[in-house]
């Protein structure tokens, strides 16, 4: 639990700088059976960055990358729009969706672990492509749509809370089960630190890591829905646009590493919840829009680098002297050897 | 014959890990011109020892002295400016840069702020001839063998007026050939007045390099001792702390084998070992001997789907088996134990526990996990049985030693209750305690009616736990021999020679 002390600290400053600009910050009010307030759009909205991400840990536990989940979310919700908008079924509209995106990511994970491509091009390809199929879906115009119970998805409320939350709920509940009830998490772990010694050891690495590029698509599929619903429209140009480079963000300062390996679900969910928070922030506090990119870059470069063991120990060296300095100390001796 | 002054002198040093005495007031001191072996079992303190006098873990306490001032460094840098050069077991050079290039990687000598080609070549020319090497600096260091990559290092330590040079485990992958090169280097060095400070688990090698010795146990000196005045036995002795339990005679009485278990008919992959034939009976233990490089883990990983054969057929248990994968080997219960353990073994940010477990989860598959009760139980027997250290199977298995390392992987197989297990080189890099441990439960789980395919560079090894011997010359399977009293060392070595023909 300790390395989910900074991503904490963090969260917990963010929300401090809101709480000090907008005292009434932490306020939940109730109005009309709903629970409304800052805490509950953070989650609201960080919504389908949460499920972007949550998909995108175990891609990047077993070593891999996904970039291709921004596309997916605008697949998915240009899919799911025209369906509803050619006949109305909104249960046959989520679930076709959802399917073409369980295909494109076992497409991913084919390239990935069947063709043997590196996983930051075999997705870049459906990055790119995928933008296109989506405008192609919506035929480069935005599909409009006008169905209250897909409204629901994204925009509705379920015993007062938004619907979204309790979809990250149960979607969280779901992938710790697999991971970390069921052997799911070991292995993926294990052929995130070690492949060749897995493959040895018996497991069917090509299985886990197909399944894993899978899920992150069904991720990014329903975070695809959320996003089309919330605004009961499908753009194929914007919807998604960048998500994944955030996802990837959220999951590093959840303490999980790009090399692969031992990953935190919780980390992840903190990570997501930072970004969101810090783009709440950005709005509350009053910068100006067109230096908001700059402002959240350096917040994140701030934060990548309050987490970084070695960057502490070389600023708050006298603070704790040599104690924790291994890791470097370690470094120079492979150079001077 | 009096003692020069020490040109290093640690005393009292004592280091504390959370939850671990590592070193407990160690005292040793290091002559000029003479090479000093450090002893002792894995997890003696001997890593922790050398780390603290480079500065890598701060003292708890006592005091180092170099060259009679008293000393701390910060850092291995630090240590290295002040003459303190340690070189380790794996090379820790850039394998596509040249031979001069790695030398003097990060202090190139420079003229007008431009890297100074020529001379940076001569000058690593001239550091090679002074260990009498003939190397041309320029081309990439991958193209010389591994025993040259590491008097690369040592060259490349001893630049900087080393006056202490420190060698942690430079043999362990190295051939004879090679370590009598290294050894060359190493009484050349000698003889210019540095101390050597000299780590190996090969109990020959300390006895035909070095002149004194510091032994170590549990964090605790045990003494220092002149090599030509301590037997090997007493050596040993003084290492694990008892007389060393019998070794000979490992296995029960004599028996025969008759229902084969593994049969290879004309198996071969081409470029990896030409086509053997080969039958592993049921309770059986086969050595295979060769030298490095001579097929015998190429033989391993064919029998067990690591890699795919090109020729030949395999048999287990009297039906045609095809080995493609490590999971059909494993589903005819056949193991492997790996010979590099950090590669194609462990996962080392997993802990003891899910390493154990892991090969069984795989044949459970992600969906079946094994229940926690049925893990704990498993792991507990295990490192009980086979004393891993620390017992906690919580521990990462980074941490560990060498030895406890591979105690795991071991671990991993047994648990499966396999019918053939491989063990290629499962005594590398160990010390001899864990060693004599090992090569005990090769024979128990044989007398068990398990049958065991053993690899081991160690002739002896393989002879005292072997009931037949393959032996292997330039990737070709030479002679299949029984291990009856005529068999022995000498008539081995004859065989890899000689090719089987004499």
């Amino acid at each position: 639990m300790r390395r989910l002390l900074w991503p904490l600290l963090v969260l917990a400053a963010l929300l401090a700088v809101n709480l000090f600009f907008t005292p009434s910050f932490f306020s939940v009010e109730m109005k009309e059976g709903h629970l409304y307030g800052s805490l509950i759009d953070i989650l609201r909205f960080g919504a389908p960055l949460i499920l972007v991400s949550l998909g995108m840990t175990l891609v990047i536990a077993t070593g891999g990358i996904d970039l291709s989940v921004g596309s997916v979310v605008a697949i998915s919700g240009a899919l799911a729009c025209l369906r509803i908008s050619e006949d109305g079924g909104v249960l046959s509209a989520v679930v076709l969706a959802l399917g073409l995106c369980v295909l494109l990511g076992l497409w991913n994970g084919f390239l990935v672990a069947g063709v043997g491509i590196q996983p930051i091009i075999a997705t870049l390809i459906l990055m790119v492509a995928g933008r296109g199929l989506a405008q192609l879906i919506t035929d480069g115009q935005i599909i409009t749509v006008n169905s209250p119970s897909f409204k629901v998805i994204g925009g509705g409320y379920l015993l007062t809370v938004p619907f979204g939350i309790l979809l990250v709920l149960v979607v969280l509940g779901v992938t710790a089960f697999l991971t970390r009830r069921l052997a799911l998490g070991v292995l993926i772990e294990s052929v995130g630190g070690n492949a060749e010694a897995s493959r040895l050891a018996g497991i069917r690495s090509r299985g886990i890591v197909i399944t894993v590029y899978a899920f992150a698509a069904l991720c990014a599929g329903v975070a695809g829905l959320m996003i089309a619903s919330n605004v009961s429209s499908a753009d194929g140009n914007n919807a998604g646009l960048w998500i994944e480079l955030d996802a990837i963000l959220a999951v590093v300062i959840g303490g999980t590493s790009l090399a692969g390996g031992r990953f935190s679900l919780g980390g992840t969910v903190l990570g997501a919840l930072i970004i969101q928070t810090l783009t709440t922030t950005i709005y509350s506090v009053g910068v100006p829009p067109e230096t908001t990119l700059l402002v959240k870059a350096l917040v994140v470069a701030a934060v990548c680098l309050v987490q970084s063991p070695k960057f502490r120990d070389k600023v708050f060296r006298r603070a704790g002297p040599r104690a924790s300095s291994r890791p470097a100390a370690e470094e120079k001796v492979r150079v001077t050897a | 014959m009096d003692v020069p002054a020490p040109v290093l002198r640690m005393s009292g040093i004592g280091k504390q890990f959370p939850g671990v005495r590592a070193l407990d007031g160690v005292d040793l001191r290091l002559l000029p011109g003479e090479v000093h072996a450090l002893m002792g079992e894995n997890g003696a303190g001997k890593s922790t020892l050398i780390k603290v006098l480079t500065g890598v873990h701060p003292a708890d306490s006592g005091t180092i002295e170099l060259a009679g001032r008293t000393v701390s460094f910060a850092g291995p840098l630090e240590a290295q400016q002040a003459g303190i050069s340690t070189v380790y077991q794996e090379v820790n050079l850039c394998a596509n840069l040249s031979v001069a290039e790695n030398i003097f990687i990060g202090r190139e000598p420079r003229r007008r702020g431009r890297i100074d080609w020529k001379r940076m070549r001569a000058r690593a020319a001239e550091l090679l001839e002074r260990l009498e090497l003939d190397v041309d600096v320029s081309a990439p260091l991958s193209s010389y063998s591994l025993a040259l990559q590491q008097m690369v290092a040592i060259a490349r330590a001893i630049d900087v007026e080393a006056r202490v040079l420190i060698l942690d485990e430079p043999t362990s992958s190295l051939d004879a050939g090679e370590v009598r090169q290294l050894f060359r280097v190493m009484r050349r060095l000698k003889e210019e007045g540095i101390a050597i400070l000299f780590v190996s688990h090969f109990l020959d090698q300390i006895y035909e390099i070095s002149d004194r010795m510091t032994i170590l146990r549990n964090g605790r000196l045990v003494g220092e001792y002149l090599t030509r005045e301590l037997s090997q036995v007493a050596l040993v002795a003084k290492m694990i702390g008892q007389e060393l339990a019998e070794l000979e005679r490992l296995h029960g009485e004599a028996r025969t084998f008759d229902r084969p278990l593994v049969e290879a008919r004309e198996l071969g992959r081409t470029g990896a070992v030409e086509p053997f034939s080969l039958t592993i009976h049921e309770g059986e233990v086969v050595g295979l001997a060769g030298l490095l490089g001579s097929g015998r883990t190429e033989i391993a990983r064919l029998l067990f789907g690591a890699d795919h054969a090109t020729s030949g057929e395999v048999a287990v248990g009297g039906a045609p088996a095809a080995l493609r994968t490590p999971r059909a080997a494993m589903a005819r219960r056949i193991a492997f134990c790996s010979e590099n353990r950090k590669r194609d073994g462990l996962i080392p940010d997993l802990t003891v526990r899910e390493n154990i477990v892991l090969a069984l989860q795989a044949t459970r598959g992600w969906t079946r996990p094994v229940p926690r009760d049925q893990q704990d139980e498993l792991v507990g027997r295990y490192v009980k049985a086979l004393k891993i250290s620390p017992a906690n199977p919580d521990h990462l298995v980074r941490d560990l030693s060498g030895g406890n390392q591979q105690k795991v992987l071991l671990a991993r197989w047994l648990i499966l209750e396999p019918r053939l297990l491989i063990l290629d080189e499962p005594t590398r890099g160990i010390d001899v305690g864990a060693k004599a441990e090992i090569q005990r439960l090769v024979a128990e789980l044989s007398d068990g009616g398990m049958a065991v395919l053993f690899i081991s560079a160690e002739l002896e090894e393989v002879l005292r736990l072997s009931h037949r011997v393959g032996v292997l010359r330039d990737r070709r399977l030479v002679a299949d021999l029984p291990n009856d009293d005529t068999l022995t060392t000498d008539t081995l070595m004859e065989t890899i020679a000689s090719g089987g023909r004499a």
